[in-house]
């Protein structure tokens, strides 16, 4: 009876085509929005995410994310070195210097400062030059949003100058650096020559990074460091989610996506389930008539559930086909590079979309559950 | 098939809808025997029960009261699941408004009894075309019903009504739908290809052009048999009570 329910599903093109779209429709909205939402709150913590060098962040026992500093003192790195477990600790500045283009363009950036001797925390993905030439006086590392923004309509090219704060500085690389939650430049340049491009003041150290020895386990040594320290130690995945959550909680783009995505989920599975539903709805005669010739209930929820679940199932794949080819489109922008379609996202939207089927598929069950077959006899 | 010839009987048969003050009496005490090798017509004005009495006698409702035996079985003794699997394999059924998937073609609608009761799809495919095609329809096996004729899709619910070899046939108002030569040819086609020694047919109908393919005509008014009539004097056994039988209330 496979093929009856098949056949009965797909006999209506327009019917069909709308359930299809309806699903698709749906998942495209709930992948798209849910994604972009993941992203964004992603780029809070860009940064952090790009030093793959260190794994444990160690900062003011105040701070409660990226962009909130306050500065530790020298001393503070010193303590964290001495912490048993941890291999090497660098210092990373961050700040906020205005960098101008000599034709007169500027933008406040975000300057990262790397430890002189090691530059752990460099950009790794790099579209020009190397983060190495940073060793070299007065240079910095921009990535290619940031020089896009600063010089438009240009080629990519090194050597350009730039003037951060009444210091000219000389572009040595072009980075790949994630977008940041602001589309701002990201620079790159050595710790000692960062704190210049600002004012000084009595401390500057943002952060120390630090990994530990081999077979501490980053938590253990975050552990370690707070315990024996007094600061906040949190290894990278959760200073990410501490930005995540800041963000969460103190902006309002939880409140507009989630009204976007519940509107979304609302409209997409309330008319994807009620189209379903009411396509039983108008075959209950067929179905009466099934049930009159001898198909018992079990057979007819089979046929049910697997009109529900091929429905469902296409639906989900050429929503899941829009959202990544929208996803595949909107990489190559530079302002929403890095907004991937997550499978996290896939995976919600799939769970939601079976979801309403499922919720669908019974209130239709049910109508034909308690269908009477001599109801067939009656016109 | 039963010593005395009966695929149906009813004794005293009841059924009633409703309780209190909507109780709607539908069946007031039937007595009425349908027997294999026959066609045999239930006819009354709309509203006096016919419809009611197939679908108790096909195992579609219940009844309320009396004894009900059907091919020998008695339909209380079964469970809801073996009423549904007796159904499939023992009756057919044609309806007045055909009730064909519009989905199927002709010859896949004729296979649905078949693929109900797990004949692969193929092969039950294959009997639907070969059955049409015995029934006059071999060049429109592969239409969908809605390229066919009332007529056309009244012939194609016959065959699926017959495909699984039931030894039982309902027909409700299987004429009612279509003029007057359609149904002729759709009464004809009943008498010659669904009677079969082994099967007895039972048709609800108003149409009294096609009165003269009965073997037997049971009258019904008020939820009684009021008359049973055999119109050809008909050779082989009659209804159990008489050719002509008034039921008192």
């Amino acid at each position: 009876m496979s093929f009856v329910a098949l056949r009965m599903l797909t006999g209506d093109r327009a019917k069909y085509f709308g359930l299809v779209f309806a699903i698709a429709f749906c998942t495209f909205l709930l992948e798209n929005q849910t994604s972009i939402f993941a992203n964004i709150l992603k780029r809070t913590a860009s940064q952090i995410l790009d030093v793959t060098d260190a794994e444990v962040w160690v900062m003011d026992p105040q701070t409660e994310y990226w962009e909130q500093t306050k500065a530790l003192k020298d001393t503070d790195l010193t303590r964290v070195r001495g912490v048993p477990g941890v291999e090497w600790a660098v210092r990373l500045f961050k700040g906020s210097p205005v960098a101008k283009t000599p034709a007169g363009k500027f933008a406040v950036s975000f300057l990262i400062g790397l430890d002189d001797a090691t530059l752990a925390g460099a950009p790794r993905k790099m579209l020009m030059g190397s983060w190495e030439r940073l060793r070299e006086p007065d240079s910095v590392v921009i990535d290619k949003a940031g020089y896009v923004l600063l010089f438009p309509d240009e080629p990519l090219e090194l050597g350009r100058t730039l003037e951060m704060n009444d210091h000219r500085v000389t572009i040595v690389g072009i980075s790949d650096a994630s977008a940041p939650f602001v589309s701002l430049p990201v620079t790159h340049a050595r710790y000692s020559e960062a704190v210049n491009f600002l004012g000084r003041e009595r401390t500057e150290l943002s952060f120390i990074i630090a990994r530990p020895a081999p077979g501490v386990p980053v938590p253990e040594l975050t552990r370690r460091i707070g315990e024996l320290t007094g600061l906040r130690a949190r290894t990278t995945q959760e200073f990410e989610w501490d930005c995540i959550r800041y963000y969460l909680k103190h902006t309002g783009i939880p409140v507009n996506f989630g009204i976007t995505i519940a509107v979304a989920l609302v409209v997409g599975t309330v008319v994807a389930g009620q189209t379903f539903y009411l396509f039983t709805v108008e075959n209950l005669k067929q179905f009466g008539a099934l049930k009159a010739m001898g198909v018992n209930n079990a057979r007819l929820m089979g046929m049910i559930l697997l009109q529900a679940i091929s429905v469902a199932g296409l639906g989900f794949a050429i929503g899941t086909g829009m959202a990544a080819t929208f996803f595949e489109i909107t990489l190559n922008v530079l302002a929403t590079r890095g907004i991937v379609l997550m499978w996290q996202c896939v995976a919600l939207t799939g769970c939601c979309i079976l979801f309403v089927v499922v919720v669908a598929s019974v209130l239709s069950i049910r109508r034909v559950l308690v269908l009477e077959p001599a109801e067939v006899f009656r016109g | 098939m039963s010593a005395d010839g009966l695929a149906v009987s009813c004794r005293q048969v009841r059924k009633h809808f409703g309780e209190g003050e909507t109780r709607i009496e539908a069946l007031r005490g039937i007595d009425f025997d349908a027997r294999f090798g026959e066609l045999t017509f239930l006819v009354g004005p709309s509203g006096c029960g016919k419809t009611t009495l197939i679908s108790v006698i096909a195992g579609l409702l219940d009844r309320s009261a009396g004894d009900l035996a059907v091919l020998g079985t008695r339909m209380d003794d079964l469970s809801g699941g073996a009423r549904v699997l007796f159904r499939r394999q023992n009756v057919g059924f044609v309806f007045q408004q055909y009730n064909l998937l519009p989905a199927l073609t002709a010859a896949e609608n004729v296979a649905v009894p078949l693929l109900a009761a797990g004949v692969p799809r193929k092969g039950a495919v294959e009997r639907g075309m070969a059955l049409l095609s015995r029934l006059g329809l071999a060049n429109r096996v592969d239409s969908l019903p809605s390229k066919l004729s009332g007529g056309q899709q009244q012939r194609v619910a016959i065959a699926r009504a017959l495909i699984h070899e039931p030894r039982l046939v309902v027909c409700d108002e299987p004429t009612a739908a279509l003029d007057s030569t359609s149904g002729e040819a759709v009464m004809g086609l009943l008498a010659t290809s669904a009677v079969q020694p082994d099967r007895a047919v039972i048709v609800v109908t108003h149409d009294t052009r096609v009165f003269h393919h009965a073997d037997s005509i049971a009258r019904m008014d008020d939820g009684r048999i009021v008359e049973v009539t055999r119109p050809n004097g008909h050779s082989g056994p009659g209804p159990a009570h008489s050719s002509l039988q008034e039921v008192s209330p």
